[in-house]
């Protein structure tokens, strides 16, 4: 019994494997070369080329010996945990808010895209000058209608942090409302018909209706949002240029400084190289979580 | 009443707090007032920058130093000197603004023709290790641009691309190619096979399948991905500014980086090159808005 079973799997296997290997699969392969080619050109040798940079053992022990890192490490942290999560509430709020049918509302959802449409280069430099403490327009306002000395924004480490993260938000902000409502759409709608009629108050809906739906959009959001906002260099080097006295800085700005101002450049690659007990773990569980449904 | 206590059992029943004792026409107000007002909170936190780039830039150079609401002497002559080219840091202005838009179309056609070819592969073909192709685009896609600049910088350099705009076109297309490779894997999803095998019984061979079937079927994923990847070419600042170095191969954002490297840099003139150079974008964005949201958050409510 056993010997006849294995014998028409002998006998099928190779027939399925001839019959599998199609013009379709050598199309298949022929059209997979252009992208192959790009990625070991442009992915491969250079990551791999990197780790070879970072090899150095010593270049992190200069880094930890660095005033300048060890406020960098905390600059991430703080770029991180008040970002993201500041960012991905006020989307939350924020989505609710743009669900509603009223048309005035509508009409400034499309007006409120605009930070996401608009490049983000010349919005961040409209910043660094409106939040000038002598010439920019928001301390001018503060005193022409308020008699009020506006704060030192770009020139107080704390704050330039503090308007580094709002820069973030402002433009980041409208992506995240975005992906928010789609996962608040695809909330059937009888859930909150059913909840309704048990006399649910809006609290209640939003705790066992819309939360438990949009759970996991929200923590893969999160996840995803924390590795774009680490390696968010503009918000950083173009407000405040790291500045002052090097304050200021995320490991992304770091990086360019020690490996292009410096020209260290291997104390840049392990400035990185620091970010990835924090990256590898979140790359693994976004994997999972992005590519596991696409088979 | 008992059936009340019951309800609350069940937890379904609202707590009646203060808001309740509110008078149903009274609450409809205050409601539609507080929708109201943070309905002005959003448009001017929204507003507030891009207002200050527009003043800003019709405001005479002399008086950029006021930080007014509304400029004394609005006039449009820095707009004048932009186009014009007729300051030092504008000497390029044009060829800088084309350099701009070669990056963005080669980088749009690139990435369009090698995801495209490569999502035909994998979800329509069944290529052979497709599925590990996908999971090494998605991975990726997951590394932050601004870490690999470095390695980025020197294999360019090896490559012998250094400050050219291939240098600069390669790069964005790397980075957006994966992205697009997953969108469309998703977007492939949803046309039925039964159209490819319907042309297959016609006789139709692999490339005839991607081009008349896949492609006018992906047509909403692809101008969504176009958009995305001319998008992110244009607007690259990282990227540009280490890989070109002298005036006339950069591109604007690193231009408009130029003006900072003086300290009395000429704002109204950068703000009025920062809103000719927004313009274009804005608007493409706008007019595929629809095809945008649709391809962005595709995958996203599946996650």
């Amino acid at each position: 019994m056993a010997a006849h079973a294995e014998k028409t799997a002998a006998a099928i296997a190779p027939e399925r494997n001839r019959a599998h290997w199609t013009p379709e699969l050598t199309w298949g392969a022929i059209l997979l070369i252009p992208y192959i080619t790009v990625f070991f050109l442009f992915v491969v040798w250079p990551v791999g080329y990197g780790v070879w940079l970072g090899r150095d053992p010593d270049s992190y022990r200069r880094l930890l010996a660095d005033p300048v890192y060890l406020r960098t490490v905390w600059n991430t942290a703080a770029f991180l945990g008040i970002g993201v999560n500041l960012k991905l509430f006020l989307a939350l709020i924020l989505s609710a808010y743009f669900m509603s049918q009223r048309l005035w509302i509508r009409w400034l959802s499309i007006l409120f895209i605009l930070p996401w449409a608009v490049p983000s280069i010349p919005t961040i430099l409209s910043f660094r000058w409106m939040l000038n403490s002598e010439w920019g327009m928001l301390n001018g306002m503060l005193w022409d209608f308020f008699r009020i000395e506006g704060p030192w924004w770009l020139v107080d480490p704390k704050l330039a942090l503090g308007s580094a993260i709002t820069v973030h938000i402002w433009k980041y902000l409208p992506f995240w409302t975005l992906i928010l409502m789609a996962g608040r759409s695809a909330i059937p709608t009888d859930y909150y018909e059913a909840a309704r009629i048990d006399g649910a108050s809006r609290t209640q809906m939003f705790a066992y209706v819309t939360w438990p739906q949009i759970r996991n959009l929200y923590v893969t959001s999160t996840l995803l949002s924390t590795i774009w906002t680490l390696g968010d260099f503009n918000s950083i080097y173009l407000l405040t240029g790291g500045g002052p006295n090097e304050l200021t800085h995320v490991l992304a700005t770091l990086g360019v400084r020690y490996a292009f101002r410096l020209q260290e450049l291997d104390m840049g690659v392990a400035t990185v190289m620091t970010a990835l007990p924090i990256l590898v773990p979140l790359v693994f569980i976004l994997i999972r979580r992005l590519g596991g449904r696409v088979e | 009443m008992a059936a009340r206590s019951e309800a609350r059992v069940r937890g379904t029943t609202p707590r009646r707090g203060l808001w309740d004792l509110v008078a149903h026409p009274v609450r409809r107000v205050l409601e539609e007032g507080f929708m109201v007002a943070f309905g002005i909170v959003i448009l001017i936190w929204t507003i507030l920058p891009i207002y200050h780039m527009a003043i800003v830039s019709i405001t005479p150079l002399t008086d950029a130093f006021a930080g007014r609401f509304w400029p004394e002497r609005p006039t449009l002559e820095n707009y004048q000197t932009v186009l014009f080219q007729e300051h030092y840091f504008l000497r390029e202005f044009w060829r800088q603004l084309g350099n701009s838009l070669f990056v963005a179309v080669a980088t749009m056609v690139i990435v369009l023709f090698v995801a495209s070819l490569a999502s035909f592969a994998i979800s329509r073909l069944k290529a052979r290790y497709g599925h590990v192709v996908s999971n090494t685009a998605l991975l990726t896609y997951l590394i932050p641009m601004a870490f690999v600049a470095i390695p980025f910088y020197r294999v360019m350099s090896d490559y012998g691309l250094l400050n050219t705009l291939w240098a600069l076109t390669f790069a964005m297309a790397t980075f957006a190619t994966p992205y697009a490779i997953w969108v469309f894997r998703q977007y492939s999803d949803t046309i039925p096979f039964e159209l490819d095998e319907a042309a297959r019984v016609d006789g139709a061979t692999p490339l005839q399948l991607y081009w008349l079937v896949y492609l006018p079927l992906m047509r909403p994923a692809m101008i969504a991905i176009g958009t995305y990847a001319l998008l992110l070419a244009w607007n690259e600042y990282l990227y540009a500014f280490l890989l070109l170095h002298n005036e006339e191969r950069s591109t604007i954002p690193v231009a408009m980086g130029f003006f900072l490297n003086t300290d009395d840099a000429p704002w109204s003139l950068l703000m009025a090159t920062a809103i000719i150079y927004s313009l274009p974008p804005a608007a493409l964005y706008y007019s595929v808005r629809r095809y945008m949201v649709s391809g962005l958050t595709a995958g996203a409510t599946k996650a």
